[in-house]
């Protein structure tokens, strides 16, 4: 059923959910297990530093509110112990400031509850894939080629003039080439906005550059991904 | 406790004791030192007038001898008045004066002293006390000059009750007032407690009395007012927020709950199913858009946000805002100009003033969207502008939409308002109030003008180097 957006990601993760509400988190472990990951279950803070501490987890997704250690406790304690596994934050306080409060205690990504569970692997998906590290200066995918330094956008021999916000819009997608980018990532990485834009403005930016980079084009690149979001990747492949 | 147990017990009347006793005691000091530096005085006196008349007796002696000087004596001593006289051997034998007896001693030693002493002719038989000068003249005479001290005791006596008196006045007077004037507070703050009674019962609308003196306990109960004003109006915004609540989120409720059923009913295929569900997703979407809003206009309307406030420039937010909206602006029809050039400097929540704007531009492009065609000769343009004057900041979204009609704009702007119009359009339509609810935050508002035509919405900041510029 998640398998879909997923399909693309070739490495299995291993994560390590800490969250107390036995649904939610048999759902979540479930639910990673049929995207073709692998994900245990600590119950409480304690058990979920523990584990986080011995085995080696690709991400940690840490509920804020837990039983005898709390979530932001959780990811202080492994951040002191010299722990940097990437650790993403489930909260029932979605307002602002908790979001500063979360991170600043050292998680790498916030996630207020409800959320959609695309959302929540497209974000695991992209901070696993961080500590790998994809920062070259020139991003491919297929034919269409961004230099991060001169700032040239081409698709096969053509030059495309993007502006400085598809410009980042589109580098932020190649980044993460064959990943589900949602759209509050984007509107978070790209405009630096972490708040709910009534319509999908985002979805409108996007059709912007998909008629600069794939309009014309026999293979086209940017891909939306149903319920989820977008993809970049190429698709001859 | 009883009634006068509580007036004891008032600050007013402790306040009083403590007036009281250092008035007793400054009447008492200033009586004292009265009474002290006249007797110094006195004394003084005396002195002065007893050393000049043994210097003239001693003249006389001199001149005379001592037959002349008991002449001199006598004729000062049958003198009506409070002197004394002596004239003695050199083994105390009275020779002249008008001193019958004396302490013993006394006429032996030569020098200034206080002692009792007796006349001669005197009617009573009390000692009175005189204060006399003894001297040895030639040949072993002895010669005593002094003055009666029943004046300055008299003196001392009616100081002594004056003083009595005055410090029994003072504290009769003082506790009487004492206990008026605590009646008189206690019985307002009593008026004060009874009213804050009956508003803890539930009587939310209760103010408490003002007697109109202008005094501090007037002040109080204005503050006091003012804080029951806002409680009372954060109730009844609590109240319209759960009933707002009931009524948003009711609606969409029963939409999905009628979706799921429907789909149970008459659901033929796996694809009319997952239909269905996408489309429950989608609802549940939506009531947590409005659920998000309604939990960010409490959060911001309690003013709980302040803590992380940072100084920006606003004119970079309707730029971003701007840009961010401007496609979606564009894919309508619409142009969408940003006036933003210069700096606008606030200190405040970057994310909520971003939020505020971006919900302005999204009902600007919303309702212009609709009345676009219907607007003749006028270009549908939305024009976003962040100024800066001098002690405030404008940020602007004008439409060239239907507007709101002016008798609507002020409830518009109320928390947790939702026009009858925005219940139709999707999104949370609270967008309004909770642009509304950051200005306030902010300490600023949010105004709704006439762009005639359409709706100008102006986010009014202070500026956040105002007062440096002022200086």
């Amino acid at each position: 059923m998640f398998a879909e957006p997923n399909a693309k990601v070739a490495r299995t993760m291993r994560l390590l959910i800490i969250e107390d509400d036995r649904d939610a988190a048999d759902y979540l472990v479930k639910a990673f297990r049929e995207a073709g990951h692998v994900a245990d279950h600590a119950a409480d803070g304690e058990e979920g530093l523990a584990l986080a501490s011995h085995e080696r987890y690709d991400v940690l997704v840490v509920d804020r509110l837990l039983p005898k250690l709390d979530g932001l406790s959780v990811i202080g304690a492994l951040r002191a112990k010299g722990v940097s596994t990437p650790a993403l934050i489930l909260s029932a306080l979605g307002a602002v400031d908790d979001r500063i409060k979360g991170l600043r205690a050292g998680g790498d990504d916030y996630l207020p509850k409800p959320y959609s569970f695309a959302e929540l692997i497209a974000r695991v998906e992209v901070l696993a894939r961080r500590h790998g590290g994809r920062e070259e200066t020139v991003y491919r995918v297929g034919d269409l080629e961004l230099d991060r330094l001169s700032h040239r956008v081409l698709r096969g021999e053509e030059e495309i003039v993007l502006q400085p916000r598809e410009f980042r819009l589109l580098e932020y997608l190649m980044k993460h080439a064959g990943q589900v980018v949602t759209r509050t990532m984007l509107l978070e990485n790209v405009w630096d906005y972490h708040f709910d834009p009534q319509t999908n403005v985002i979805d409108v930016h996007i059709s912007r550059l998909r008629s600069k980079i794939d309009k014309g084009f026999a293979h086209p690149l940017l891909h939306t991904v149903r319920g989820a979001g977008y993809m970049i990747r190429d698709g001859a492949r | 406790m009883t009634a006068l147990a509580k007036l004891l017990r008032t600050t007013a009347f402790r306040l009083t004791l403590v007036y009281l006793l250092v008035f007793a005691l400054f009447a008492a000091f200033l009586l004292g030192y009265f009474a002290l530096n006249t007797r110094r005085m006195i004394n003084d006196q005396i002195v002065r007038t007893v050393d000049s008349e043994i210097v003239d007796l001693t003249n006389i002696f001199e001149r005379v001898g001592l037959r002349g000087l008991m002449i001199a004596v006598d004729a000062r001593a049958g003198n009506p008045g409070s002197s004394l006289y002596l004239v003695t051997t050199a083994n105390g034998d009275g020779l002249a004066g008008n001193v019958g007896s004396l302490e013993p001693g006394v006429i032996d030693r030569t020098g200034w002293v206080e002692a009792a002493y007796r006349r001669i002719e005197q009617t009573d038989q009390a000692d009175h006390m005189a204060l006399v000068h003894v001297v040895q003249m030639p040949g072993g005479f002895r010669l005593l000059v002094g003055r009666d001290l029943d004046e300055r005791e008299r003196l001392f006596r009616i100081v002594a009750i004056a003083g009595r008196w005055s410090v029994a006045i003072v504290i009769v007077l003082g506790l009487t007032g004492g206990f008026f004037v605590s009646r008189r507070v206690l019985r307002r703050i009593e008026a004060m407690g009874d009213k804050a009674h009956t508003i803890m019962s539930g009587d939310l609308s209760g103010r408490l009395p003002i007697a109109g003196t202008g005094d501090e306990l007037d002040r109080l109960a204005a503050n006091l007012n003012a804080m029951l004003g806002r409680i009372e109006s954060l109730m009844r915004g609590l109240k319209e927020v759960s009933d707002n609540v009931a009524h948003d989120l009711r609606t969409p409720l029963t939409r999905l709950r009628n979706r799921c059923e429907a789909a149970l009913r008459t659901a033929k295929s796996d694809r009319d199913y997952r239909d269905a569900i996408e489309a429950t997703i989608e609802e549940s979407d939506g009531l947590i858009h409005i659920f998000d809003a309604l939990l960010m206009i409490a959060r911001a309307e309690s003013g709980e946000l302040r803590a992380g406030m940072i100084p920006f420039d606003a004119a970079e937010i309707a730029r971003d805002v701007g840009e961010l909206y401007e496609p979606v602006a564009d894919e309508k029809g619409l142009t969408l100009r940003v006036d933003a050039a210069t700096p606008a400097p606030v200190t405040g929540n970057r994310e909520l003033i971003g939020q505020a704007l971006a919900n302005l531009l999204d009902n600007a492009i919303k309702y212009t969207g609709a009345a676009a065609d219907r607007v003749n000769g006028v270009a549908p343009e939305i024009v976003v502008t962040a100024q800066a004057q001098p002690n405030q900041i404008l940020l602007s979204v004008g439409d060239r939409g239907p507007g709101i009609p002016a008798a609507e704009r002020q409830r518009a702007v109320e928390r947790f308002v939702r026009l009858e119009q925005s219940r139709t359009e999707p999104g949370s339509g609270l967008g309004l109030s909770l642009a509304s609810a950051v200005a306030r935050l902010h300490g600023g508002e949010l105004r709704l003008e006439d762009n005639a035509p359409g709706l100008k919405a102006l986010l009014i900041l202070p500026r956040a180097d105002a007062t440096r510029g002022a200086s």
